[in-house]
């Protein structure tokens, strides 16, 4: 069993310098997030999720505040923080097992131990009897599963997910988010998954982590108390995915409480119906 | 349920020619052609021979040895300037490919090597290596040198950025990151560069032969022929290169279709 990380992000901004000045992309984000956690994170467009998510595995740098792995700063990339992202990105001469075994190339341990790790991992996903496929051979879906084994074989202490599922049908989607879900109760290590679909982030995290963009900061944190499995179809499920959605609304009457970050009067206020597209 | 796929596999096997042959139906068209044209005497010029008396010539070329010295001999060389031509290439290219310092002190000077006309070399290599067989290998080396050294810094320049990142997230050594991403990412473009070595080689071999004259090759049987106006010689000679060429290109196929047995019908996914 990966033993799971703590994961304290403090006060994290990040700006790029363009023509015009400076593009600020994240503006004081500050998440805790307790290990063997399942956090999802939720925006439109350009609220810097993604970014967030690169900063946090060591694909980015420069930027201000910190970011802390079990109390220790992250410096670059690094085995303990593995990515999936939303294309699959196997390296197409290589087979299913090849692509994993990357994954533990540089991980300490024995070429036997690798062997069974791989084996376990690929039996982890599902995909036992395609260990000699090559990527082109794979459906999407398949492709991602053996993206998340990759990440998962050099047992991280977090594994981040940056739209996984965003390139699959509506139905491999759903299976996915099950199967990910399946993933996460058999390792227990923290996951952070950034997604625009409210649904999935709902079914999958603890709590969820609602963006804005322009700067991209956090808005609120929605927690999901419900029971595992999550059943879609519930009322209670509901009534946390409206929560999340009524945080798109940008309409405050319709909120209990004010945001964590009262809003900038320079941002303009958009009309309720925008709501629709955070999903 | 329709057979949706059925009529068309009749009709393919409805067609006159089996898709094996179908590539010798012209060639044998213009043979008969050929043969019309000799037998019925549709020109008197005496460069028009029958296909008959090529087909003796090349007997005779066979049975007297002479095919296989000239064959040995063009080959040898050949052989020689693509082992030197493609290595050479293949290192100039991965140095340029990978250090953008290299590229930038060598690379204005090597672009405008490469547009330099193939054959505007002979003068300048008759001088520094004389007319034999040295300078027909640094000819040939030339030749071959340009499209590796081309295609293989094309092919390390599009190792696509989405799979350096997941590189970079897995921690890959320097080494690994050469032999496990980009040299496998670049080996169709390198490929690529190699099989034109091999055609432009071969092309190079038979004009180092017409321009640097001495010496033995199949090169030289086609000159030995047009001066004692022996056309079929000659013509024997042209078929002899062609078939030589097209082995080459073939081989080069499978290959370049072995190695990259990866990428499926469709260009790579990542």
């Amino acid at each position: 069993m990966a033993q799971a990380g703590t994961l304290e992000i403090q006060h994290l901004s990040k700006s790029y310098a363009v023509k015009q000045g400076e593009l600020a992309v994240l503006e004081d984000v500050t998440l805790h997030i307790a290990p063997g956690e399942f956090v999802s994170i939720v925006g439109t467009s350009g609220c810097g999720k993604s970014t967030l998510l690169r900063l946090i595995v060591g694909l980015e740098d420069q930027y201000q505040g910190q970011v802390l792995l079990d109390g220790q700063r992250i410096v670059g990339t690094s085995l303990q923080r593995g990515i999936v992202f939303q294309e699959h990105r196997l390296f197409p001469w290589l087979t299913v097992e090849g692509n994993i075994e990357l994954g533990l190339l540089n991980a300490p341990g024995s070429p036997a131990q690798k062997r069974e790790a791989v084996r376990e991992h690929i039996a982890l996903v599902g995909l036992q009897g395609f260990e000699k496929s090559y990527p082109h051979q794979l459906s999407g879906g398949m492709a991602q599963r053996v993206a998340i084994a990759r990440a998962l074989v050099s047992k991280p202490e977090i594994l981040l997910l940056d739209e996984p599922f965003g390139a699959l049908d509506a139905m491999t989607r759903a299976y996915l988010q099950q199967e990910l879900h399946r993933v996460w109760q058999a390792e227990r290590i923290t996951m952070i998954l950034v997604t625009h679909d409210v649904e999935e982030a709902v079914y999958l995290g603890d709590k969820v982590v609602v963006m804005e963009p322009r700067p991209g900061r956090v808005r609120r944190i929605v927690p999901v108390e419900l029971a595992h499995p999550r059943a879609r179809g519930e009322a209670d499920f509901a009534a946390v995915k409206q929560k999340v959605l009524d945080e798109f609304s940008h309409d405050s009457a319709s909120l209990a409480e004010a945001p964590l970050k009262a809003d900038s009067g320079t941002s303009p206020q958009l009309p309720a119906a925008l709501w629709q597209f955070a999903i | 349920m329709m057979p949706y796929f059925s009529k068309t596999r009749v009709d393919r096997d409805r067609h006159p020619v089996p898709p094996f042959l179908r590539g010798w139906v012209l060639p044998v068209v213009l043979v008969l052609l050929w043969w019309l044209a000799a037998h019925l005497h549709w020109s008197d010029s005496p460069l028009l021979v029958p296909p008959g008396k090529v087909w003796d010539t090349a007997l005779q070329q066979v049975a007297s040895g002479e095919l296989v010295r000239a064959l040995a001999a063009s080959l040898r060389r050949d052989l020689i300037g693509l082992v030197i031509g493609v290595s050479a290439g293949l290192m100039f290219g991965i140095a340029f490919g990978l250090s953008r310092l290299f590229e930038k002190m060598i690379g204005p000077t090597f672009h405008t090597l490469k547009q330099i006309s193939l054959f505007a070399w002979i003068p300048l290599l008759s001088v520094w290596f004389g007319l034999g067989d040295a300078a027909k290998v640094a000819f040939l080396s030339l030749a071959a040198f340009f499209p590796v050294v081309l295609n293989t810094f094309e092919g390390i320049r599009s190792v696509p950025g989405e799979l350096i990142e997941a590189a970079r997230v897995l921690k890959l050594t320097r080494r690994q990151w050469l032999t496990k991403l980009v040299l496998p990412a670049a080996a169709p473009s390198i490929l690529a560069g190699i099989h034109l070595a091999l055609v432009y080689a071969w092309l190079a071999t038979l004009g180092a032969e017409y321009l640097l004259v001495s010496g033995q090759g199949i090169g030289n049987t086609m000159i030995d022929g047009r001066e004692l106006f022996l056309m079929d010689l000659v013509i024997f000679g042209v078929i002899v290169v062609g078939l030589v060429g097209f082995a080459l290109n073939w081989l080069a196929a499978r290959i370049e279709r072995r190695l990259l047995a990866w990428r499926g019908r469709s260009v790579a996914q990542f």
